[in-house]
């Protein structure tokens, strides 16, 4: 083990701001824990460690904005060696998730200035309008000045300690303030979209799909199932997009380099409409190796939890191919922009009863239209329509799901 | 519960869902999920969360008896009286 750093929770990320330790030194950690949360432009993560050892330091303190790549912590390996002998060489370690492919990242000049707003972490405002604390009235310590939780929590026991001078200067209505995050996440998806629409050669193909079978199926499995453990017809096209991905792999993985990478897994990124505006597209991971019933509770969980703010580093940081299902927004199709590294982009749109010609006879079935936004670089169109197509034969035998 | 009673459940399981959605701006004959912008999975959170609360099960076939503010408080208001 070595230097734990500031992961790379996406393509769009510059840099994040560490809101909160969840281990001291010496404590042992695992695979997988959860060791801090880290705030950026559009979401507020959880970072995951991503082998086992013992803390030997910690680098950087809550409330630190720093560059991905910088060391945030030490860890030693987690045999009780001392810390000598355990102490790596200070090359970049491998507690990275993913490199970075920041290539066409923008300088820090081009980030947007939100300083006349008052700043905060997304969890100090949760918790702020859980509590109904104005965040004007708390002194920030974050960089920036920014209100971090611990400043909350500060408020709840002393009251609102002396404003610093950048909260002074600026008592911004509340709505403003909401608008400040906004801002800040339409950045980060405008830099990332505009990074694919520059870069990706996109060609785009469309097909319906007769969902009669798979409605009747889910309608007929839901009867019999307790309301928590209902499917949801998403959780049904995520299965058979996760399926064709394992069938078509030249859609699935990364352009790195100036090459295609197939991905040996299937980790479905699910865009995520959040309230209030903006979207986040964490990866479901393994989603071909999950059930049915394993995938719907995955997804209900991710969904929960990227609206909540409450996402992981691995779901920010990994997906191989991603799914924008508008069906619940009442629009036909959705023609997307890939996430850049990845290749494709499938994407639903509402199950609606439609005319449908078949066997010589016009019927009315309900049906939906799958999109495939994919990279000329990494495909042809010959390879998108045998995705296009397996999904469509897998979703004729929902029982096999 | 009574009509009124039903209404402020309503209300309370709503905010655990979309905490920014006010129930008094909206008209009670509209279609909820639209109004309220809830998805499909933030109409199954709101079924799951009255089942919890309330073990009222909403089965699917009975969703578009629900599918308004007085469609709900009638229906579950009716169920948890009988």
């Amino acid at each position: 083990m070595g230097d734990f750093l500031m992961p790379s929770l996406g393509a769009d990320m510059e840099s994040g701001t560490v809101l909160e330790w969840r281990v001291r030194p010496g404590d042992t950690v695992h695979r997988g824990d959860i060791v801090a949360v880290v705030d950026t432009e559009k979401s507020t993560i959880e970072i995951e460690v991503f082998e086992d050892g013992i803390v030997d330091e910690l680098l950087v303190e809550a409330g630190a904005e720093v560059p991905v790549g910088t060391p945030l912590a030490r860890i030693g390996a987690a045999t009780a060696q001392p810390a000598e002998a355990a102490r790596p060489k200070p090359a970049r370690p491998k507690a990275r998730p993913r490199p970075a492919h920041r290539k066409a990242a923008p300088s820090n000049a081009a980030r947007p200035q939100a300083a006349e707003h008052v700043r905060a972490s997304p969890l100090a405002r949760r918790r702020a309008a859980e509590r109904d604390i104005d965040l004007a009235a708390v002194g920030g310590s974050g960089p920036g000045g920014a209100v971090v939780a611990a400043d909350l929590e500060r408020a709840a026991v002393t009251g609102p300690p002396a404003p610093t001078p950048a909260a002074e200067a600026a008592p911004e209505p509340a709505a403003a303030r909401r608008d400040d995050r906004q801002a800040a996440m339409r950045h980060a998806i405008g830099v990332l979209m505009a990074r694919s629409a520059r870069e990706i050669p996109h060609y785009h193909l469309a097909t319906t799909i007769d969902l009669s079978a798979a409605l009747r199926w889910l309608t007929a499995a839901n009867e019999r199932r307790s309301v928590s453990e209902r499917l949801l017809p998403g959780a049904l096209l995520l299965r058979a997009t996760a399926l064709a991905a394992r069938e078509v792999p030249a859609l699935n993985g990364f352009w790195v380099d100036d090459g295609f990478r197939p991905s040996a897994v299937v980790h479905l990124g699910v865009a995520v409409s959040l309230r209030g505006g903006g979207l986040v597209a964490p990866a479901l991971h393994d989603a071909d190796r999950l059930t049915l019933d394993e995938l719907m509770a995955g997804l209900r969980d991710l969904v929960g939890r990227a609206r909540a703010g409450r996402l992981r580093s691995s779901e920010m940081a990994d997906p191989t191919l991603t799914v924008t299902n508008l069906g619940d927004q009442g629009v036909d199709e959705v023609h997307g922009v890939i996430y850049a590294p990845q290749v494709a982009l499938i994407g639903f749109g509402k199950v609606a009863e439609r005319p449908w010609a078949s066997g010589g006879m016009l019927g009315v079935r309900p049906t939906v239209r799958a999109t495939l936004a994919a990279d000329h670089r990494a495909s042809d169109g010959m390879i998108g329509a045998r995705f296009l197509n397996a999904l469509d034969r897998l979703l004729q035998t929902p029982e096999d799901l | 519960m009574n009509l009124a009673e039903t209404r402020a459940l309503l209300a309370r399981l709503l905010h655990g869902i979309a905490p920014e959605v006010d129930l008094d701006t909206i008209d009670p004959a509209a279609p909820l999920q639209e109004e309220a912008e809830l998805d499909s999975m933030d109409f199954l959170n709101l079924v799951n969360a009255l089942y919890d609360e309330t073990g009222i099960e909403i089965p699917e076939r009975d969703y578009p008896r629900v599918a308004t503010i007085d469609g709900f408080v009638d229906y579950v208001s009716a169920l948890s009286t009988a």
